[in-house]
């Protein structure tokens, strides 16, 4: 498989003088077209912002983070925003869906962004809400859905403008466990494919069967690079 | 509309209860602004009556004269002498004075009588009854019908009254495109009969009224009476000499431009306050946004296109109110006293763009420095 993101020497420290704590120390990585790679570690070992680095999110202090040939970190601010517009697709944490607007609004978003005609912003993000099971409810505002149902609607939210990489961010800290199993499921038998690639960043060692490969942290430094969902120690 | 704008619309209104209290907010400070500036318009517009509504193009003063009603008689020869001057077609003298009417019912009631020249009637209102050429009657005078009318018991046409110990009649009944600031009804006669009925000092004339050759001949007339020692000028010089007057130093327009501050002070605290309430509690929706793929500059536009809607619905909701009671108070409080015109709209908008500015000011600022990255950490 072919490389999808290339990180290559990434540092990323926060603080001035004494108070400078290094987050990401000397990290490469590979994650491959058709993948699902999950980046596991504890708490503040470096997992989120190793993430931000390699979505265009934090800019690193040094190190290059290579998509499609090119040095993302090298690219104007308005540049990089368009490089999350229309490559990366993002499923946050607490979600972050509007609680104003109707789901299939919500959902439509990235493709208002990317200055779609609303009429059809809105047809292709009810065609989207279809694929994860939840057309019936698009006219429901976010807070009148499950914990899950929100998560399928960030995901549709993320998938609808057709991004390559998808990153995820502890897609099951606010779901339970076989909400969470069932929701990675469906994103590596119905999302993935070989020209998209999955980044998820989580601790739920209940999902870690589904990844294809895992890169372990600690202290801001990869100690391990596994092959399939399990750690060995 | 462009979708992400349609976005920040239903971000604004579907927010229910701040929407409200963006918008009160708002109505609230231009319907105090809106009231506040037309009362005073009304109060300058009324305090020039007397020049609105005899209509002359040039008048001539006494240098002291600081409104219409301060008039300070001018000699005879300033007539004639306005008369002979280049560039004047004709002048003709204006008595303005006060008069004492008394009632049937023995009240005696104050009145502004004005004199006209008794071959032009130059200055003369409309009719609504009788004839004009009636005013050449015996002790005749027409009273205007304005919102001072009913002071005089609304005298209809033969209606007699005691006037300064003379007899007086109505012979017409006329209307006025302005009534008079200090709330007294108003009379017309002749320049002869206001002179012999209304005590005088040694001189008569209030004031010579000048209809120039031409527009041109204007400036030359001006410096002509200055020469003489008089102080010439046309209609809308006088409306601002009288507008300076009751802003500068009456203390009018100082206690009106303080209220209306405060009305906009008022206006921006609490939308100010709502707004940057609204954007803080969507900061991390914003910064979702930014992470997603928008740049700052649609951010910007979203949060001024949000701050902009709600003025301007708040600046129509606040015209719309201030207009409702100013035509209510008309109709029903006596001698109520305020004009909306165009420079009222103006200034209250200018203000609500002022307060829309503002208000966004900070959340802008906000929404610029939010990082995406402080969504991932949550």
């Amino acid at each position: 498989m072919a490389e999808a993101i290339k990180a290559i020497l990434l540092e990323k420290s926060f603080g001035d003088g004494p108070a400078k704590t290094y987050a990401i120390r000397s990290v490469s990585f590979e994650a491959l077209w058709g993948e699902m790679l999950y980046v596991v570690g504890p708490s503040g070992s470096g997992k989120t912002t190793l993430l931000s680095l390699i979505s265009g999110i934090l800019k690193p202090d040094a190190g290059s983070v290579i998509v499609e040939g090119r040095d993302i970190w090298g690219l104007s601010p308005n540049e990089i925003a368009d490089f999350r517009l229309n490559k990366v697709g993002f499923v946050f944490q607490d979600y972050h869906l509007f609680p104003k607007l109707t789901t299939v609004e919500n959902v439509a978003i990235p493709l208002i962004l990317k200055k779609e005609d609303w009429n059809r912003s809105m047809k292709i993000a009810l065609e989207f809400l279809e694929v994860v099971g939840l057309a019936e409810k698009a006219s429901l505002p976010p807070t009148k859905l499950s914990g899950g149902e929100q998560q399928r609607v960030a995901i549709a939210r993320a998938i609808v403008g057709r991004p390559d990489i998808l990153v995820f961010d502890e897609p099951t800290a606010s779901l339970d466990g076989a909400t969470g199993k069932k929701i990675l499921d469906f994103v590596k038998n119905e999302i993935l494919n070989d020209k998209r690639c999955i980044v998820i960043v989580t601790h739920d060692s209940r999902i870690f069967g589904l990844a294809d490969r895992m890169i372990e942290m600690e202290d801001g430094q990869i100690i391990n690079v596994r092959s399939g969902g399990k750690i060995e120690g | 509309m462009r979708g992400i704008l349609k976005i920040a619309l239903k971000l604004l209104v579907n927010d229910r209860g701040k929407f409200a209290a963006l918008i009160v907010g708002i109505t609230f400070a231009i319907f105090l602004i809106v009231q506040l500036t037309s009362i005073f318009s009304g109060i300058l517009a009324k305090a020039s009556s007397t020049v609105i509504n005899t209509g002359a193009r040039v008048w001539v003063m006494d240098p002291s004269v600081q409104n219409p009603l301060n008039t300070i008689p001018l000699p005879d020869y300033v007539l004639d002498a306005v008369r002979s001057m280049n560039g004047v077609k004709y002048a003709v003298p204006l008595y303005s004075g006060v008069g004492l009417v008394k009632l049937k019912n023995g009240v005696y009631q104050p009145a502004t009588v004005l004199g006209l020249d008794d071959t032009s009637l130059i200055g003369r209102p409309d009719m609504i009854e009788g004839r004009m050429e009636d005013i050449f009657a015996d002790n005749a005078f027409i009273v205007v019908k304005d919102q001072e009318y009913a002071k005089l018991d609304s005298p209809s046409l033969g209606t007699t009254f005691e006037i300064n110990d003379h007899r007086g009649v109505v012979v017409g009944i006329a209307r006025v495109p302005v009534g008079n600031l200090f709330g007294i009804p108003t009379l017309y006669t002749t320049y002869s009969r206001a002179v012999q009925y209304l005590p005088n000092a040694r001189f008569t004339i209030g004031y010579v009224l000048v209809k120039p050759k031409s527009e041109a001949a204007i400036p030359a007339i001006i410096k002509d009476v200055a020469n003489i020692g008089y102080m010439a000028m046309t209609d809308r010089q006088f409306e601002i000499k009288v507008s300076n007057y009751y802003k500068y130093q009456t203390g009018v327009g100082t206690n009106i431009l303080f209220m209306t501050v405060i009305g906009f002070l008022v206006g921006l605290s609490i939308s100010g306050q709502t707004f940057y309430t609204f954007v803080l509690e969507n900061l991390e929706k914003f910064g979702a946004l930014k992470a997603i793929g928008a740049k700052n500059s649609e951010l910007v536009l979203m949060i001024l296109f949000q701050a902009t809607f709600a003025s301007v619905v708040g600046y129509g909701l606040g015209v719309g109110m201030s207009s409702l009671l100013i035509a209510a108070g008309k109709r029903f409080v006596p001698n109520y006293t305020a004009d909306i015109d165009y420079w009222n709209l103006a200034l209250a908008f200018v203000l609500v763009l002022l307060i829309a500015a503002l208000s966004s000011l900070i959340a802008v600022k906000k929404v610029i420095r939010v990082q995406p990255f402080e969504i991932f950490r949550g």
